[in-house]
């Protein structure tokens, strides 16, 4: 089953901080030692995205989970909270 | 911020909170942080607090107008297939009246900031929006405060209570607690369905204030090891999946098409039909158990809640966990003010008080259990497609013998698991949680 992650995202609100909380250590890594690439996968948000050349880390629906940080295989995430007050803001929880 | 405080507590949550509510009814000066612009904003989980737990720090929560969903009435357990299920439903009388609120709903968003707003009247400070990004330390490395992201944002404490979550960069990051495993983590998606009141009521067969749980095992989780819960709030219904986040990994498995596939299921369809999506949360649950839990206090600081891996993942109780260690963290808190001492031996008492409670006793009497459900992948692959093929092919009236259909389900339950492997599932299941 196809299911677009974006359009659960869309019910959500974001405070997005213009720099982002996350960043790939070494891009090089994901393409010449990380033949499974798992965050393509298993990110809640679909944070990670298979460009041409690159993978691109789209932090603006990041759902803060931790996942990626430790779920890669290479620990090539780095990782860090929002800014106080920015990222994710339940309404429900 | 050249303020000294008492107490230091990381993290507005069920833990946290606890804590700080106790500490200023005992005349601690507390401040707590939470990374999120109010309490709550960044917390998730299936839904259920217990009134027990939540009387011992505030006795008149219902007068207090906790921001209760429902009353929980009746908790269901489920064993899925790809195309049917079984389901075991206990309700009584007694979760009604004279046990009400045993359990019940809550949105953490909502609860969170109540339940905040409690400890801030009795004195607490609460500041919000703010990450705690480091421990101050001194040269011998007693914890003696905190680093903040704000700006002048080091906050000396006489003691700090680490209580941020199951997601702890800053416990990973000063070496509190080793960097979570992914094996020792679930990783769950949760979907918040908006229906009318009533339509839930009538659903699920309640009356107004009540509801239902509905934890679900089975082929859902894709042959990882996870489960499913459905839970009733006032006017929605929490859907959610979760499985080990190394099983995620391996299987390259995407959590929201497994919970879309869930919302199709036959059992589960009609619980949520013509509801509105409303929200889309993911968290981790930490399942590793009793053995995954870190050292839990040192010179200057203690770990309480989801931060110190304290999760039964057999009964699915976390909040109450994380409450009554908080509760605790502060009683040894409060102990160590009046004998001034906060070291490692000073805190010692909050290991003793956690030993002698239900959290720790709990989390023991479990530790096998994540090996358990590690260990039985058939759980979660051909168990239940062999358990619900029998009772399909069972209650299909035709005109084979009911002595060959028996013949039948048994030859094709022994094909996909052997009897040995059977008896084995069945002994380690008893072992796990004897």
């Amino acid at each position: 089953m196809i299911v677009k992650v974006e359009d659960k995202l869309f019910l959500d609100r974001f405070n997005v901080d213009d720099e982002s909380h996350l960043r790939l250590r070494d891009g090089e890594v994901c393409f010449a030692r990380c033949e499974d690439q798992p965050c393509l996968y298993f990110c809640p948000a679909n944070v990670y995205k298979l460009e041409k050349d690159r993978i691109s880390v789209n932090y603006e629906g990041c759902l803060e989970c931790g996942s990626c940080r430790v779920g890669c295989p290479h620990f090539n995430i780095e990782w860090r909270f929002p800014k106080g007050g920015y990222g994710v803001r339940h309404k429900f929880g | 911020m050249d303020e000294t405080f008492d107490a230091a507590v990381v993290g507005a949550g069920p833990a946290g909170i606890s804590a700080a509510c106790v500490l200023a009814d005992g005349g601690a000066k507390v401040i707590v942080f939470e990374r999120g612009e109010y309490p709550g904003s960044k917390n998730m989980f299936g839904g259920v607090l217990y009134g027990n737990h939540l009387r011992q720090i505030i006795p008149d929560y219902l007068e207090r107008n906790c921001p209760i969903e429902r009353n929980i009435v009746e908790s269901r357990l489920s064993y899925f297939s790809e195309s049917g299920g079984y389901s075991l439903i206990y309700r009584d009388r007694a979760f009604f009246d004279e046990r009400r609120n045993n359990a019940f709903t809550v949105g953490r968003a909502k609860f969170d900031r109540w339940f905040a707003d409690q400890a801030r009247a009795k004195g607490a400070v609460i500041v919000c929006a703010t990450v705690v990004t480091d421990l101050l330390r001194d040269p011998a490395g007693r914890v003696t405060g905190v680093r903040t992201d704000r700006a002048d944002g080091d906050l000396r404490a006489k003691v700090v209570l680490l209580a941020d979550g199951v997601n702890s960069p800053l416990a990973a990051g000063t070496g509190f607690r080793p960097e979570t495993k992914p094996e020792n983590v679930a990783l769950a998606v949760k979907e918040l369905i908006s229906l009318p009141e009533e339509v839930i009521d009538e659903r699920f067969g309640v009356s107004p204030g009540n509801g239902v749980t509905n934890e679900i095992m089975g082929n859902i989780t894709w042959g990882m090891n996870g489960v499913a819960f459905v839970y009733t709030n006032r006017s929605s219904v929490s859907i959610g999946i979760g499985a080990n986040l190394a099983d995620f990994a391996r299987e390259k498995a995407r959590p929201y098409e497994m919970l879309e596939t869930l919302k199709l299921h036959p059992m589960i369809a009609p619980l949520i039909k013509d509801g509105k999506p409303k929200e889309y949360t993911a968290h981790w649950l930490p399942e590793g158990g009793y053995d995954t839990i870190p050292r839990l206090y040192g010179d200057g600081f203690l770990i309480a809640g989801d931060s110190a891996m304290m999760f039964n993942a057999l009964h699915r109780e976390g909040s109450n966990l994380a409450m009554t260690s908080g509760r605790l963290a502060a009683e040894t808190i409060l102990e160590a003010l009046k004998n001034n001492d906060f070291s490692s031996r000073g805190l010692h008492g909050y290991a003793r008080r956690l030993h002698e409670s239900f959290v720790l006793e709990d989390l023991r009497k479990y530790r096998r259990f994540p090996s358990f459900l590690e260990t039985h992948k058939e759980l979660f692959t051909t168990l239940p497609r062999a358990a619900c093929d029998a009772a399909r092919e069972m209650l299909t009236v035709d005109r084979v013998s009911k002595r060959t259909k028996q013949s039948l389900v048994w030859k094709a339950i022994r094909g996909q698991v052997p009897p040995l492997r059977l008896l084995r599932l069945v002994w380690d299941a008893w072992r796990s949680v004897k």
